[in-house]
């Protein structure tokens, strides 16, 4: 009853504090003649966001509410392609530090205390002003790869573009049963398996089935989709895609940085996989792939899961650090211009905050949920 | 009980602090603290940036440098406080600073929606465009389809878009939080281009490693009158900063300098120039301060030409006969009589 009263007490306080920070904010806004409303949303923006790959941008038609999705997209992008690249970087790393091989484990712990002990923002301006920027020749000097150039200014790669809809709309129902098929295929060859003890090479005659089936549809239905080839302009490539220069300094940075992180979650979980296991995974006569693969990583998994979710939620909190490099992702287009254009401090802010937390609460449900699954393996 | 009671008094004591608003005038607490807090960019050649001995130079610091002298008696009862694009008038609205004179652009959005008031000009610039001269570029109109870098949160993005949408022409966009990343991003060749005030442009020209590989196109696309920046709701205070701006160009146009500003003020026939220093009227007490005000301040820090020709000269900007040159000599510096 007693500690009752006292919370209660003490959430009462807490309200009270945070309605007086609130009220005293309004009541200075008013005071100092600051104007807060949210009617800026629908006013063209008045400037240009170079890099918006998944909506349209038009200068004079896009405004500032859809400035903000677009930052929300470009964060959302880098941030999904770095936790990608640093958690296979990541297992790669930490894989090889546990190694017996002397070379293998060195070079790993190396890197790690290399890459873990730098601020990011060094890293991040290292990469993309002394290395990229100083070794990447201009665009006229592009280096070619096939269809593929590369320049101070980013990537060019070609671009597809659907031609005829209904076809290709076709084609992707079909890419969706060839995967329906490989399914079967699995529960097959499985249920095989338990019957014969045969094995099969599932996953290479899975991938080889949706390469072949996938392609043959592809002309049967008449080629739905062409591909735009970039080519060399007056100051840069037009056509095709780009991917500019600063998305890619960011995601390696991120990439490299976190990857040094989560290496040591998995050493530490592989270092938590009792040696029985190991030995008996040996004395059944498992391979030595097969005995990372069926042995140490599920149960290591329990170990590095929890400690991963926060890097990843780091890696996409890190992400604002891009206003150093140019890239334009939520803080720099949405956080920075447009609130020096528009002065509303505190709705532009208070948006930025929120997206945030709903980023990391969201990737710590879905892990979370994940995490449960794996604990549950426990016995 | 008696321990909560206690904890309960603190925090509505706490409230009652966060609740209460302050009530002294900018002019009472600046002479209270004995220091002028002045917001500048801390990194801009010529504006505002520190200089071998660690002090802070240039024409926007000098302008607190001489409102300082004004109100304090001393131009180096200054501290500054440097800001970046996106912070400054946060920091001037939440009395942060006393003054922000920082190359801020006067706008009619800033004015009517911050809560700042703009005083006067210090420097009347417009926005540029600075290439390689390898290139060989003659106008901005031949920059269709190039990367642009840029300083984000500044005006410079918006006339951008503004002029290549009016002339139909395309581009991209390389923004950088700071001007020292735009510098980096155009010698690293992340850019075609670099846009800023004309002004900022040859600043960063005389930080690039080769100063004559780079060359200003000849198109100024916008007008961008800078100058010192007040808090709204305090009139003696902006009087005070918009005097003293005043004080200094009238000095340059009365031929008062800091050289012979003790002269002057002993034996003057011009009863313009006995106003200015003290003398005939009581210019100084109308604004609150001492009457020797303005003579603090050319004194101390010079009037509007010595200001220019110390900083703004060696960047390469000549004056005579452009917009910031006094409106006796054909530019549109111009300021009303102290009287």
């Amino acid at each position: 009853m007693r500690s009752a009263i006292i919370q209660g007490v003490l959430l009462f306080i807490v309200c009270y504090a945070l309605l007086s920070i609130y009220q005293t904010t309004i009541f200075n806004l008013e005071e100092r003649g600051i104007k807060t409303s949210t009617s800026f949303f629908d006013s063209v923006a008045p400037f240009k966001v170079g890099f918006s790959p998944f909506l349209d941008y038009e200068l004079g038609k896009t405004t500032y509410i859809e400035i903000f999705y677009i930052g929300v997209l470009n964060t959302i992008l880098v941030a999904v392609l770095g936790i990608v690249a640093a958690t296979i970087l990541g297992f790669a790393i930490g894989i090889m530090r546990s190694s017996s091989n002397w070379l293998a484990s060195k070079f790993s712990l190396v890197y790690v205390e290399i890459f873990r002990n730098m601020p990011l923002l060094l890293q991040i301006m290292f990469w993309n002003f002394a290395i990229f920027l100083a070794f990447l020749p201009p665009p006229k000097q592009s280096l070619e790869f096939g269809v593929f150039y590369l320049n101070g200014r980013g990537l060019q790669t070609p671009l597809p573009i659907i031609e005829n809809s209904n076809n290709f709309n076709i084609w992707l129902v079909t890419i969706f049963f060839s995967f329906i098929g490989v399914y079967f295929f699995r529960r097959w060859a499985k249920k095989r398996f338990f019957e014969t003890g045969k094995t099969l090479p599932v996953f290479s005659l899975s991938l080889v089935f949706i390469i072949l089936f996938t392609t043959l549809m592809f002309y049967a239905l008449g080629g739905p989709l062409t591909i735009e080839l970039p080519v060399l302009g007056k100051f840069n490539f037009k056509g095709g895609a780009q991917l500019p220069l600063p998305l890619f300094s960011l995601w390696f940075s991120l990439t490299i940085y976190t990857s040094a992180f989560i290496a040591e979650n998995v050493r530490a979980g592989i270092a938590s996989v009792s040696k029985g296991q190991i030995e008996a995974a040996r004395s059944i006569g498992l391979s030595r792939s097969q005995m990372v693969r069926m042995v140490i990583i599920p149960q290591a998994l329990r170990v590095i899961i929890p400690p991963t979710i926060s890097q990843y939620l780091n890696l996409t909190k890190n992400s604002s650090l891009a206003m150093a490099v140019g890239y334009e992702e939520v803080v720099a287009v949405w956080a920075n211009i447009s609130l020096n254009q528009t002065g509303q401090a505190l709705i532009i802010i208070a948006m930025t905050i929120i997206f945030f937390e709903c980023c990391s609460l969201f990737t710590s449900f879905v892990l979370n949920i994940y995490n449960r699954r794996i604990q549950l393996s426990e016995r | 009980m008696k321990k909560i009671s206690l904890l309960l008094s603190g925090i509505t004591l706490m409230g009652l602090a966060f609740t209460g608003v302050s009530t002294a005038t900018t002019l009472e607490d600046v002479q209270a603290r004995g220091e002028l807090r002045c917001g500048v960019d801390g990194g801009v050649a010529g504006f505002s940036a520190p200089n071998n001995a660690g002090r802070m130079v240039g024409i926007d610091a000098s302008i607190c440098d001489a409102i300082a002298a004004a109100v304090l008696g001393d131009s180096n009862a200054v501290v500054y406080v440097s800001l970046t694009a996106a912070e400054r008038f946060t920091a001037l609205t939440a009395g942060e600073i006393d003054v922000l004179s920082r190359n801020t652009t006067h706008t009619l959005s800033r004015d009517a929606t911050l809560g700042t008031n703009f005083t006067y000009y210090n420097f009347i610039d417009g926005q540029g465009f600075m290439v390689a001269k390898a290139d060989g570029l003659a106008s901005v109109k031949d920059l269709d389809g190039a990367s642009i870098c840029v300083q984000t949160g500044t005006t410079t993005e918006v006339n951008m878009a503004d002029y290549f949408r009016n002339n139909n022409l395309d581009y991209t966009p390389v923004g950088y939080s700071t001007s020292v990343g735009t510098r980096e991003g155009l010698e690293g060749g992340a850019c075609d281009a670099i846009t800023s005030d004309a002004s900022q442009l040859a600043a960063i020209r005389s930080e690039t490693a080769n100063p004559s590989d780079w060359t200003m196109l000849p198109e100024i696309i916008s007008k961008e009158p800078l100058g010192p920046v007040v808090r709204q709701g305090d009139d003696q205070w902006m009087d005070i900063v918009t005097w003293t701006l005043h004080a200094l160009i009238n000095a340059e146009e009365l031929g008062i300098t800091s050289s012979n500003v003790d002269a002057m003020r002993a034996d003057s026939p011009n009863p313009s120039v006995a106003r200015i220093l003290g003398g005939e009227s009581e210019t100084g007490a109308m604004l609150g301060l001492s009457n020797d005000w303005a003579y603090n301040a050319i004194k101390q820090v010079g009037n509007y030409g010595e200001i220019y020709e110390a900083h703004v000269e060696p960047l390469g900007i000549a004056r005579a006969g452009s917009v910031n040159d006094l409106w006796t000599r054909g530019g549109i510096i111009y300021s009303p009589p102290i009287r």
